[in-house]
Order: C-alpha cells, then sequence, then structure tokens
C-alpha cells in the first residue's frame, strides 16, 4: 500500500517535473552534467539522494523495482531504498535482475545483461570526473565547454609513471559520443564496457552535488586510454568461491584471524541464480 | 470563464504525469520510436499529445511560446489554470508549441550556452500524422537506424551541426509522440 501521508513516490510534482526536465536535457546532451535543484530527502547526502530523486521521478505504480548495493540487494542502503519505494510508491520489489523494470545501484552494473525495457539509475558521489584534479567548478564547466581534456590524460599518464600501469581501478574516466568526458560513478572499471551500447536507458543523479546526466540507449562510451596502455577491464584473478563463476566481478571476503578469503560474486542476483542452477564453487558449503 | 478551460487536466496528476513522463522519456532517448501518450484533453487546436506534454514538463518556471494557431484565448486560458506557465515570445521561451510552420524561424529559439548546453528550448511540433517512415535517424538511442517522417531535413541537420548546442524536438500527433534530440543525424 502506498502511505497515503506522502505523495506518490515521495517527491512533489513540481520537484518532479524539475527533475524530469532535467533528464530529458541529460539524454539530449550525453554525458553532460544537467544542475537541477536537489531536495532534501528522509536520508543524509551519500546515501543515494541523486539515485532516489531520480527513480522517484521515473518511477510509475506499475514498475517493478529492484536496488542493488555494490552489487548486492541485501545491503542496508539496497534494503532501505527498496522499501522506501515500496512505502511511498506502491510498487513491487524484487531482487532478480531480469524482473525489474528499474534498478537502482550503487557502484555496480548488473552482471546480467539489461533490456530495452529496463532503466538502470545510478547513485553518484561525484560526478565532476575533473573535480579531483582542478577544484573550481567554474574552471571544470570551463574545461568542458572546450573539451579541454588534457588533465585527465596526465592524470592516468602520471598513473602509468608511477605504477607502470593505469592503477585507476573505479570511477575511471569515459568519454561519450567523442564530446564529454564523463565519471561513470565508483563502479569498477570492470564494468565500464557495459555502459556503451547498452539496451537499457542509463541515467545518473548526484544529490548533494546537484546534477543528473544520462546515457541513451546504444551510445558510444570509450574508456581513457593510451594507444601503448590500452584500456583493460580487469577483476580478481580467481573464479566465485560459491557459484564457480570465472566471468563475474568478485568482492574478497576475509573469513577468519589467519588471513583466511574467499572470492565472491559481487552481483548476489547472479550468484544465486547459477547456485541455484546447480553451480558450485570450491567454497560453496 | 468557459468549461473548457477547467476540464482537460490530469485527473489523477502523480500518476497520469508518471505514465506520461516515461512515454516523453522513452521517445527522447530512443528517436524514431512512436509513444501513446494520454491523459490530458486540452481545448483544440492542440492535439491530446502536446497537451499531456505541456502538463507533465510546464509549470511556473517554465515560459512558454505558443506559436500560431495555438496561441488563442482557449489555450491560453486552459495552460495558465492547469500548470501556470508564462507566455513569453520565442527568444526566451523554455518549451514552444505548435506546427512546423508556426514555429519557424528555428534561429530565434535560446540553443543555450557552451557552458550550459541545457538551457535551450524543447520543441513540441504539432504534426498532421507520425509514421516510422521517410528521413532514415542515427545516433544515440538508436541502435543501427530509423525512420521518422520528418516536417524537414534540413532545419534538423543544421541543428544537430550546433552539438552540443540545439534544440531539442517532441513530433507530437493525436496521442502520439516522438522525439529527436540534437544529437541525432538526419539523412
Amino acid at each position: 500500500m502506498t502511505d497515503q501521508d506522502y505523495n506518490f513516490a515521495y517527491l512533489d510534482e513540481q520537484t518532479k517535473r524539475m527533475i524530469r526536465r532535467a533528464i530529458l536535457k541529460g539524454l539530449a546532451i550525453p554525458g553532460y552534467q544537467v544542475p537541477f535543484a536537489s531536495r532534501e530527502m528522509p536520508m543524509p547526502y551519500g546515501w543515494g539522494t541523486g539515485g532516489v530523486q531520480v527513480s522517484a521521478a521515473v518511477l510509475t505504480p506499475e514498475d517493478t523495482f529492484k536496488v542493488i548495493d555494490q552489487g548486492a540487494d541485501d545491503t542496508t542502503n539496497a534494503v532501505s531504498i527498496r522499501s522506501f519505494f515500496q512505502r511511498t510508491a506502491g510498487v513491487t520489489t524484487t531482487t532478480k535482475t531480469s524482473d525489474a523494470s528499474v534498478i537502482q545501484t550503487r557502484h555496480r552494473i548488473p552482471e546480467e545483461a539489461l533490456t530495452e525495457d529496463q532503466i538502470l539509475v545510478y547513485q553518484v558521489p561525484i560526478p565532476e570526473p575533473l573535480r579531483f584534479l582542478e577544484p573550481r567548478e567554474s574552471e571544470t564547466r570551463k574545461m568542458h565547454s572546450l573539451e579541454e581534456y588534457g588533465l585527465m590524460h596526465v592524470k592516468l599518464y602520471e598513473d602509468i609513471s608511477r605504477h607502470g600501469h593505469i592503477a585507476t581501478s573505479y570511477a575511471y574516466p569515459v568519454k561519450v559520443e567523442g564530446r564529454y568526458v564523463m565519471d561513470p560513478s565508483p563502479i569498477p572499471k570492470f564494468d565500464n564496457p557495459k555502459l556503451g551500447d547498452m539496451a537499457a536507458i542509463q541515467l545518473f543523479g548526484a544529490g548533494r552535488e546537484q546534477r543528473i546526466y544520462a546515457l541513451p540507449p546504444y551510445t558510444q562510451v570509450v574508456s581513457l586510454d593510451f594507444e601503448d596502455h590500452p584500456f583493460e577491464a580487469s577483476k580478481a584473478d580467481h573464479p566465485c568461491g560459491l557459484c564457480g563463476a570465472e566471468e563475474s566481478y568478485l568482492d574478497e571476503v576475509i573469513v577468519d584471524d589467519a588471513g583466511g578469503r574467499m572470492f565472491v560474486c559481487s552481483d548476489t542476483d547472479y550468484c544465486d541464480a547459477r547456485q541455484a542452477a546447480g553451480y558450485k564453487g570450491k567454497d560453496a558449503a | 470563464m468557459q468549461a473548457e478551460t477547467l476540464s482537460g487536466g490530469f485527473a489523477n496528476p502523480a500518476v497520469q504525469s508518471a505514465h506520461a513522463f516515461r512515454s516523453v522519456m522513452e521517445a527522447m532517448a530512443r528517436p524514431g520510436t512512436l509513444q501513446d501518450i494520454a491523459g490530458a484533453e486540452p481545448p483544440a487546436p492542440l492535439s491530446k499529445a502536446a497537451g499531456s506534454v505541456l502538463l507533465t514538463l510546464c509549470d511556473t518556471d517554465t515560459p512558454v511560446y505558443l506559436a500560431g494557431d495555438a496561441d488563442c484565448d482557449a489555450v491560453r486560458a486552459w495552460l495558465a489554470f492547469h500548470t501556470g506557465a508564462p507566455l513569453t515570445g520565442p527568444s526566451h521561451c523554455m518549451f514552444a508549441v505548435g506546427t512546423w510552420e508556426a514555429l519557424n524561424p528555428l534561429s530565434v529559439y535560446p540553443v543555450g550556452t557552451s557552458e550550459y548546453p541545457d538551457r535551450s528550448a524543447t520543441l513540441i511540433v504539432e504534426c498532421e500524422a507520425l509514421t516510422q517512415s521517410g528521413a532514415t535517424l542515427s545516433g544515440p538511442g538508436i541502435k543501427t537506424n530509423a525512420a521518422l517522417s520528418l516536417p524537414s531535413v534540413q532545419a534538423f541537420q543544421q541543428n544537430r551541426a550546433l552539438f552540443p548546442l540545439g534544440l531539442d524536438f517532441i513530433l507530437t500527433s493525436g496521442s502520439q509522440l516522438a522525439a529527436l534530440p540534437r544529437t541525432t543525424e538526419v539523412s
């Protein structure tokens, strides 16, 4: 049941219109960060307020909603946002990727390929890829307008000179349709290749930083790299301890005080589905 | 005040505007697709689709330009009652609505600035009919290519050349709509 004390999906209609206009401009200018008047939400900044506002503007009562936090459906952030929309929008919720029509995510893209009937909403902490290189908003805005992205390549080059390879492993910068450099949110660079040519609509919401940006389906997204140091989507070199998957992104879990550890799929739905289908890893009970 | 001024809005604004927005968003994200949209019953000459788009996206924060026949007392009163959107000329509007002929020339609408390309107008173009034939479309949101009946080819090519500046278009006919963001290549 929808909680009658609130408007459908919590936000008032004028706020939703403002967010919806920002989403449309974001889709029309892929990778460009559209400023929006982010609202106070009943959760602290940094807990996905941007993603929540975008989801609230996008949801219809018929949607099936899924939330993942670093791939997991059962962590605090995911559980609380899921129940928030269950209560304020009356939507059906699910943990199954293929059943969901709107998926809000913190820092992962589901392993299962998304379809044209799905929308992926990212929670973004720092939307500006140049922010740690240039703290002034007035300057980074100018850099985007002039397509002046040399500084970003210098940063990647410094990685190479210091570590021998590009050490940036998450929030790895991408260039969208050959124009805007975009922060894909802190997804592991393992997920970067999925950003481009995705069938689903991808929306990015940064609440504290008051920015919304978007990738329409089938958009060209290229991870920045060098000819002699090409981009590489990396993951821990192990199979999943529970389901034995070789191709999925893994979390390292410390299991005792003696240095014991195991690697498990970060996408819990993917791992559960494989285990249910009979796949077993070496650490499976 | 006439009865049609007060009627024809969303009966259930939160839910109907959510559905209407999804149609607009799908159209903008997938140029060349036709989407159904419903909810509004605006006075003539506005189509249901154009009326629904206006109710979904416009309010007191969005100056609207009514072009040509759309600029009549019935539409003015209806828009004022249901959205409160201020009416303005083409050079300061966020949304404009009218037929292709009435909306032209396109050079007068704001196309954004290089630092804020989002500060550009969205044109709601009323069309006789919308079909997935005619001009060939490609670009973001389109897997290989798509086709859409467009009132012009050259105008959209010129608009594309302005990227990342430019206008975005929502094409409406009856209770259907399609969209053409500035990124779409038209040939």
